[in-house]
């Protein structure tokens, strides 16, 4: 494994649904440890792309590569043990409400390693605790968390592997400035405790300012005109903050601009 | 069951039929496909005990008393409705003979069975399309487990396990509702209704009534599970994915019902006499 050669590469990716594109031959590479964040405005295809990077999603044509191999040419078991390599934080948290805090957690450990019922509630406990939550919550059924304390359990449930890529999906929407702070805090000592390659997905310039070295900027499809590319922007945070791109400049700095008189005309 | 119906602006009536047709025969293939995915993960790893047993409780266990009552009702309407016909030629006393060979071969199975379907068929479907549209399905499969075998094969194998023997508690709970009204009720003597009973009902309409009803747990399980995984977005999707779980349940019992009542038909004269 070349420590150079790229962790994650989408190669002119395009994915649609039904009649619907959403991504149009779309290219970029991740290297080890590099966070990035995955901005655009909804429906634009953010989601999309964190599904495709870890196979949940097969693109219409082109290839994703994880270490330089496409998921195209693994087996279904390749990809199991691939998607091992992630954590996932889902935009809703996604915990299985059948189960307890504990058991959600624990899932991944009881699923795919050998540890014994005492060492899987350590690790349990300490992830937990790594994400600021007590023990007393380990019992708890998801339905009797807050939104904030679904999004840490789900975090120290993707964390619970010590995965080598973290993908958050939205891991501040819907939480308030406070909690999407800890939240934000919690995606740097992650990254600085584990040094793994993070793909943070979000609408909240907040969360790049403060969680990841580089930003890709997606367009939605339908705003697109001909052949222009999807990706309008690849770069630092500090340059998305003043990039020139009037599109960029607008969705950073949350301005409408001529999107208000086109709703005014609608 | 179809999954998606395009309709363009000058489509005719024949374009209609024949995207019906289409629409038909793909949601049928995907049933299949998703029924051998399914038995490929049955024969290669069974479900883990605790995640098995879950299951078993909340289809079996928890279905107990709502298809008891059923059976129970069963079996008193039909004694009630029958009681009259029968005394009108004379043969009350075969009323044992009509109510416990109609129950065990046909009313008990396709009865308890589309109960069921109603009762967890529709919960499955519900309960599956909120883990997909919430991302739990994407979860599992991130965590390394796969959603057919996790969360398909043991609902699979506790209908088909369980849903024959509540078949057998309906059976039992309409002979006794049929018995209670024909002799307490109508006043025919117990002797005589047992009598006529055993005269027409042998362990091969016990056992053909049984097994009609594994086929229908089966296909209550794979068509309400197949319906799960593919629910459509929010609640609406979850509904429909509920209701359909249960329409083409019952569509299928009904098909399964006519099919395997031929075969029965076909074996009587090796198997049943």
């Amino acid at each position: 494994m070349n420590p150079q050669e790229p962790l994650i590469e989408f190669r002119s990716v395009s994915r649609r649904f039904g009649a619907q594109e959403v991504l149009r031959d779309i290219s970029f590479t991740i290297h080890r440890g590099e966070s990035v964040a995955i901005i655009g405005e909804s429906g634009c295809g953010k989601s999309v792309t964190l599904k495709l990077m870890i196979a949940l999603l097969a693109p219409s044509s082109g290839e994703v590569c994880l270490d330089g191999r496409s998921h195209r040419t693994r087996t279904e078991k390749d990809l199991t043990r691939e998607r091992l390599r992630f954590g996932y934080v889902f935009q809703q948290a996604a915990l299985f409400d059948s189960m307890s805090v504990e058991d959600n957690v624990a899932f991944g450990l009881r699923q795919n390693t050998d540890f014994s019922e005492g060492e899987i509630a350590a690790i349990v406990r300490e992830r937990l605790n790594e994400v600021g939550l007590p023990t007393s919550v380990c019992r708890k059924k998801p339905a009797e968390l807050s939104g904030g304390m679904k999004k840490r359990v789900g975090l120290a449930r993707a964390l619970a592997l010590s995965p080598e890529i973290v993908l958050y999906d939205e891991p501040t929407t819907g939480l308030d400035p406070i909690m999407s702070d800890v939240i934000n805090e919690l995606i740097v000592r992650a990254r600085a405790r584990r040094s793994i390659t993070g793909i943070v997905v979000t609408h909240d310039m907040v969360t790049v300012g403060r969680t990841v070295d580089r930003v890709i900027m997606l367009y939605p499809l339908s705003r697109l005109e001909g052949d222009e590319p999807q990706i309008i922007f690849d770069g630092t945070p500090a340059e998305v903050f003043s990039a020139a791109d009037p599109r960029v400049y607008q969705f950073v700095h949350g301005q409408a601009g001529e999107r208000l008189e086109e709703l005014a005309l609608n | 069951m179809a999954d998606t119906v395009v309709t363009t602006e000058h489509e005719g009536p024949i374009e209609r039929i024949g995207q019906l047709t289409l629409d038909g025969i793909s949601s049928v293939g995907g049933l299949a496909l998703f029924f051998f995915d399914m038995l490929a993960w049955l024969v290669t790893r069974l479900p883990r005990r605790a995640v098995l047993f879950a299951s078993m409780y909340q289809i079996g266990v928890e279905s107990l008393l709502v298809v008891m009552v059923t059976g129970g009702f069963i079996g008193m309407v039909m004694a009630v409705q029958s009681y009259d016909q029968l005394r009108y030629m004379h043969l009350e006393t075969n009323l044992g003979a009509v109510i416990n060979i109609s129950l065990v071969k046909e009313l008990g199975p396709v009865l308890a069975a589309t109960m069921l379907a109603g009762r967890v068929g529709s919960s499955m479907a519900a309960e599956l399309g909120t883990m997909r549209i919430t991302e739990q399905i994407d979860a599992l499969r991130v965590l390394g487990a796969n959603p057919i075998h996790y969360l398909v094969v043991p609902r699979f194998l506790a209908c088909v396990l369980l849903i024959p023997l509540l078949t057998v508690m309906a059976d039992a709970a309409g002979v006794f509702g049929g018995w209670f009204i024909s002799t307490q009720v109508c006043g025919i003597d117990s002797q005589h209704y047992w009598n006529h009973t055993e005269e027409y009902i042998g362990s091969f309409e016990l056992l053909s009534g049984v097994a009609k009803s594994v086929f229908f747990g089966a296909a209550i399980a794979v068509v309400s599970c197949q319906r799960g995984f593919n629910c459509r977005a929010g609640a609406e999707g979850v509904g429909r994915a509920a209701t359909e779980a249960f329409v083409f349940s019952f569509v299928a019992i009904l098909t399964l019902d006519f099919l395997l009542g031929i075969i029965c038909n076909a074996l009587y004269p090796w198997l049943g006499q």
